[in-house]
């Protein structure tokens, strides 16, 4: 569904990515870890249209995105959860969802859209007519996973929604996603969490100095001593 | 005494207050500082007295030809001008509109001399002399019916940034245009939507300006200061507390002027000015 290859991206002299091949199918939950700086949400910002990469192309559904204004980008189906959430601070709960539906392919699901995210955060919608400079960091959170929702996307891609949350927020947001992904949702997560993203997706990659290091299936990777002593740290690989 | 001045200087600030909302929005919502502002609401005041003069309606009638006609001359200025500026990342985007609004602003002062002469026009109404006399104070009509007519015209827009689907878009990209594009709003076109709604609220107010007291093609460089002393007392984000904000620059210029004579009314502003940059830089309600 979504296709990257040779992507390359630079900020000035600086090169950020330096040639990222990959994919994501259909149905799929597929993580990107790395460390800091390696470039991922360089990467998702190239997808949803924010950066122009330097070269390489990125496609969805046969469609090259690269040709497209960020706007348009939602309209095919791709949204993202940025990085910071970066919510309309002084707009209401609700106004901040409603303006999810902006694009044209999620106007007419609107109302529809709106109850999924109340199922699927309950917390929202009593808070619905809250600014959302009030809410908990966690709560926050919600309101972007659930914006980027109401955009009605056939991929979803979140860069690093655990970041700044409580633990036990961050477990709901991971059970969100994966009840997205039940509904038939690709997700692209970005995530530092390594172990609440492998437990999660069905594939990941790693992400280290712009270039793809490994990849594979999420069980795999858990099992891989190098993932294990970069990534999950020493406790991970004593057990 | 007192209080004849502060009420003349109330209705004068709601002008201050209408001049200064179209600039606001610009700044806010595209980071663009349109320093011809001024000349935009001298050209609404030619135009109202142009459509006066030739098409015979009521002068304040001739705001309902004067705004949409300020609307296409904001799309065309976009189009023309402001639509590249807004390709810059956000810090050029302040430098490089200031020299294209100051560029802008001479070119329009001067082709304004040149068609119309430097004179001095106002307005004449048959109701013009009325003034309506409570508790010992004279309220002259007309600039009453224009700070009626202000606040409604800034009431308007404040529901129209509140309810309408691309009202909202505007205050999104005012508040972050990345995640505005991320929610599938084109923010290009909100820019041209609140730069054109900026320049109709600049033709509106010229309107007022040339019914209540005149224009000539000079007044541009005065009433941009008026706005942008308007602006950074109040602060962005919010139509309703800009026009308080010109109400109270208004009435300040009033008191300046009756304790410490005429020629302190300017003072005031630039004092103002200074202090809130220096006190709260945000503005009284700035978010």
């Amino acid at each position: 569904m979504l296709e990257i290859r040779n992507l390359e991206a630079a900020y000035g002299d600086i090169r950020v990515l330096a040639g990222v091949t990959l994919t994501v199918g259909p149905g799929e939950i597929v993580a990107l870890l790395g460390p800091n700086g390696a470039g991922k949400s360089t990467l998702l910002n190239s997808i949803a249209g924010l950066l122009r990469p330097r070269a390489g192309a990125v496609t969805f559904e046969g469609e090259d995105l690269g040709r497209l204004h960020a706007h348009l980008i939602v309209d095919r189906g791709v949204a993202l959860v940025p990085e910071g959430r970066r919510l309309f601070g002084g707009m209401t709960v609700e106004e901040n969802l409603e303006l999810g539906a902006f694009a044209n392919r999620a106007r007419a699901t609107k109302a529809a859209g709106l109850q999924r995210v109340f199922a699927l955060f309950p917390d929202l919608r009593e808070r619905r007519r809250q600014l959302v400079r009030a809410l908990s960091g966690g709560q926050q959170q919600m309101v972007a996973v659930g914006r980027a929702l109401m955009t009605n996307p056939k991929l979803l891609m979140l860069d690093e929604p655990s970041l700044g949350i409580a633990p036990r927020l961050v477990r709901d947001i991971m059970d969100a996603l994966a009840e997205i992904n039940r509904g038939g949702v690709a997700v692209f997560l970005v995530e530092q969490n390594v172990q609440a993203a492998l437990g999660l997706a069905h594939r990941a990659y790693v992400l280290e100095s712009g270039r793809i290091a490994l990849q594979g299936p999420a069980v795999e990777l858990q099992r891989d001593p190098h993932v294990r002593r970069a990534y999950l740290g020493p406790l991970a690989v004593r057990e | 005494m007192l209080a004849q001045q502060l009420l003349l200087g109330l209705l004068i600030g709601g002008l201050y207050g209408l001049a200064a909302a179209g600039l606001s929005l610009v700044f806010g919502v595209l980071k663009v500082l349109d320093v011809a502002h001024g000349e935009l609401i001298m050209l609404g005041g030619y135009m109202a007295f142009f459509v006066v003069a030739l098409v015979g309606l009521d002068p304040f009638v001739s705001l309902v030809l004067v705004i949409p006609l300020s609307l296409l001359l904001g799309v065309a200025l976009y189009w023309g001008l402001f639509g590249f500026v807004v390709r810059a990342d956000e810090e050029t985007r302040v430098k490089n509109s200031l020299l294209i609004g100051f560029g802008l602003a001479l070119a329009l002062h001067a082709l304004a001399v040149r068609l119309w002469t430097a004179d001095e026009r106002s307005i004449i109404t048959p109701y013009g002399g009325t003034v309506i006399s409570v508790g010992g104070l004279s309220i002259p009509v007309v600039r009453l019916v224009s700070l009626a007519i202000a606040f409604a015209l800034i009431g308007g827009l404040h529901l129209l940034l509140a309810r309408w689907r691309w009202g909202k878009a505007i205050r999104a990209t005012a508040e972050d245009w990345q995640a505005a594009l991320l929610t599938g709003i084109d923010v290009r076109r909100a820019y041209l939507l609140a730069f054109a709604i900026g320049t109709a609220l600049a033709g509106a107010a010229g309107t007022l300006v040339t019914i209540g007291y005149s224009v000539s093609p000079s007044i541009g460089l005065e009433w941009t200061l008026k706005a942008l002393i308007v602006v950074v007392l109040a602060g962005l984000g919010s139509m309703i507390g800009t026009f308080v904000g010109g109400l109270l620059l208004g009435v300040a210029e009033a008191a300046s002027a009756a304790t410490f004579g005429g020629a302190y009314r300017e003072v005031v502003g630039l004092v103002i000015f200074v202090v809130v940059l220096v006190v709260r830089p945000r503005g009284l309600f700035g978010r």
